[in-house]
């Protein structure tokens, strides 16, 4: 007979910490801890840079995708649609081996900095911001087509108006893309190598200080990134309603 | 507005149009002059909006021709300057009703100089002043297909084709709309329309075409037509007993 024993001891413990991370997160928060700010600044600046260029590229490309048919399409946008799913370690390690001095890129000297960091997230988010424009372009197109066709519109026009149009939804698909830079350890762990000053974002300060043990400060940081996502997207749903 | 017919009569000899080996379209032969409304009627099913796509260009015929007086394919000339298409559910960006006519206006390449006097001329010919910094979208039914009608007076057509124009309105709507529709036939427009009501076609058309299960059946004058029509399903369409 199997007898099942709850882990009544470490539930309390865990108790404890989450509230001990409430309290760390709010002296965090309160004091203005000098740290903390450093890597939430850098934490933002990776990956809003990231999802900026992951827009410059993923905007056009699911336009593109959405717009043209021709043959492969589908299976451009199969790929497209999968490489969503694309595990942050992997693309982490994609990136480490084409940045270490080794690698075809390694005379750049970009291995551990926050460029690599910058690099790794765009190459996560880029495919979640084509795909989902693609979705959100295609079924505009099919609404809008008879209009633009009986003016004749050219290609840039016809997808000019589509991306102004779905300016909307494509907020949406920003949020979701930053909502994946802003949350991801895997790659800028690897290629970031969580150097203290340097490279450390808020996830793999997370990362470290629950490898310490120091569970309480690690949900407390947690807790701060919670907030700063919350926070970023409150202003995209003012700015939107504002202009919708 | 004034215009000028000089692009008709309208030419059209041996038209198919297919898809997928179901004919949908079988062997049309007519000519459309200027100065007259057409309306083509028939059941649902009959092939009138798709013959009116053709027409209209947004659709490529499998075979057949369909000849303007003036050589459209000329660079110089587009579709665009010449005809343009009102849709049964109008086809609205999201974007202010200014918006809507400005996009036209721009797409179809309009001084930017004179824009603004025509889009005050067309939101005035509409009377759509009131609401013209509304959101499209959310304007009345009668008053999006008001705004479609706007579009199609803010670029002076010398051909308008109307897809079941009034299909989804109410009695007060479908006057208003067949009261712009005199309109343009008074400022030199060639109307032509796609209905199953009988009674508008009745009160609005000069000629007949007559389409059932994608042929063209009978083309005569209006008064011909409604009290003497030539074939087996006019009689019956007129009596309500033509069904697809």
């Amino acid at each position: 007979m199997f007898i099942i024993r709850f882990p009544i001891a470490n539930r309390i413990d865990d108790l404890d910490d989450l509230g001990q991370g409430f309290t760390s997160a709010a002296s965090l928060i309160i004091s203005l801890d000098t740290d903390l700010l450093s890597i939430l600044n850098l934490s933002l600046r990776v990956s809003l840079s990231a999802v900026f260029i992951s827009c410059i590229i993923g905007f056009p490309l699911g336009a593109f995708l959405a717009y043209y048919k021709f043959p492969g399409q589908k299976g451009l946008v199969i790929i497209l649609n999968s490489l969503m799913g694309l595990p942050p370690v992997v693309v982490g390690l994609i990136v480490y081996m084409l940045l270490s001095r080794s690698g075809p890129f390694g005379v750049f000297g970009l291995l551990y900095t926050p460029t690599a960091m910058i690099i790794a997230q765009t190459l996560l988010v880029t495919p979640i911001i084509g795909a989902l424009t693609r979705q959100i372009l295609e079924d505009l197109w099919f609404e809008y087509s008879d209009y633009l066709k009986s003016l004749e519109a050219s290609k840039i026009d016809s997808m000019a108006t589509l991306l102004w149009d779905a300016r909307f939804s494509l907020a949406t698909v920003l949020l979701a893309g930053f909502g994946r830079a802003i949350a991801e350890v895997g790659a800028v762990m690897i290629v970031g190598g969580n150097i203290d000053h340097i490279t450390r974002v808020m996830t793999t300060a997370i990362a470290l200080e629950t490898s310490k043990g120091n569970l309480s400060l690690a949900l407390g940081l947690g807790i701060v990134l919670l907030i700063t996502t919350l926070i970023v997207n409150a202003l995209a749903q003012l700015i939107r309603t504002k202009y919708n | 507005m004034k215009t000028n017919n000089k692009i008709l009569p309208l030419e059209v000899s041996k038209l198919n149009y297919e898809v997928n080996g179901h004919k949908l379209i079988e062997n049309l032969n007519f000519r459309l002059e200027a100065g007259q409304i057409t309306v083509f009627l028939g059941p649902n099913g009959a092939g009138k909006s798709l013959t009116l796509k053709l027409c209209h260009g947004i659709l490529k015929p499998s075979s057949g021709d369909i000849i303007w007086n003036t050589d459209l394919s000329n660079k110089s000339t587009t579709n665009k300057q010449f005809h343009t298409m009102v849709f049964q559910k109008p086809i609205l960006l999201r974007r202010s009703v200014r918006a809507n006519i400005e996009h036209t206006l721009k797409l179809c390449k309009i001084p930017r100089n004179t824009r603004e006097d025509i889009l005050e001329k067309a939101l005035a010919k509409t009377g759509l002043n009131e609401i013209s910094n509304l959101p499209a979208k959310s304007i009345s039914g009668g008053e999006q297909q008001k705004l479609a009608m706007a579009r199609a007076w803010a670029l002076s057509p010398k051909v308008l084709f109307l897809d079941e124009p009034t299909t989804n309105l109410d009695p007060s709507s479908t006057i208003a709309i067949e009261n712009l529709i005199e309109e343009f036939h008074k400022a030199g427009t060639k109307i032509i329309m796609t209905t199953h009501d009988l009674r508008q076609a009745q009160r609005l058309s000069n000629e007949i075409l007559f389409f059932h299960r994608g042929k063209l059946l009978e083309q005569t004058d209006s008064d011909t037509f409604f009290s003497n029509p030539k074939t087996q399903a006019g009689r019956a369409f007129i009596k309500g007993e033509l069904f697809w």
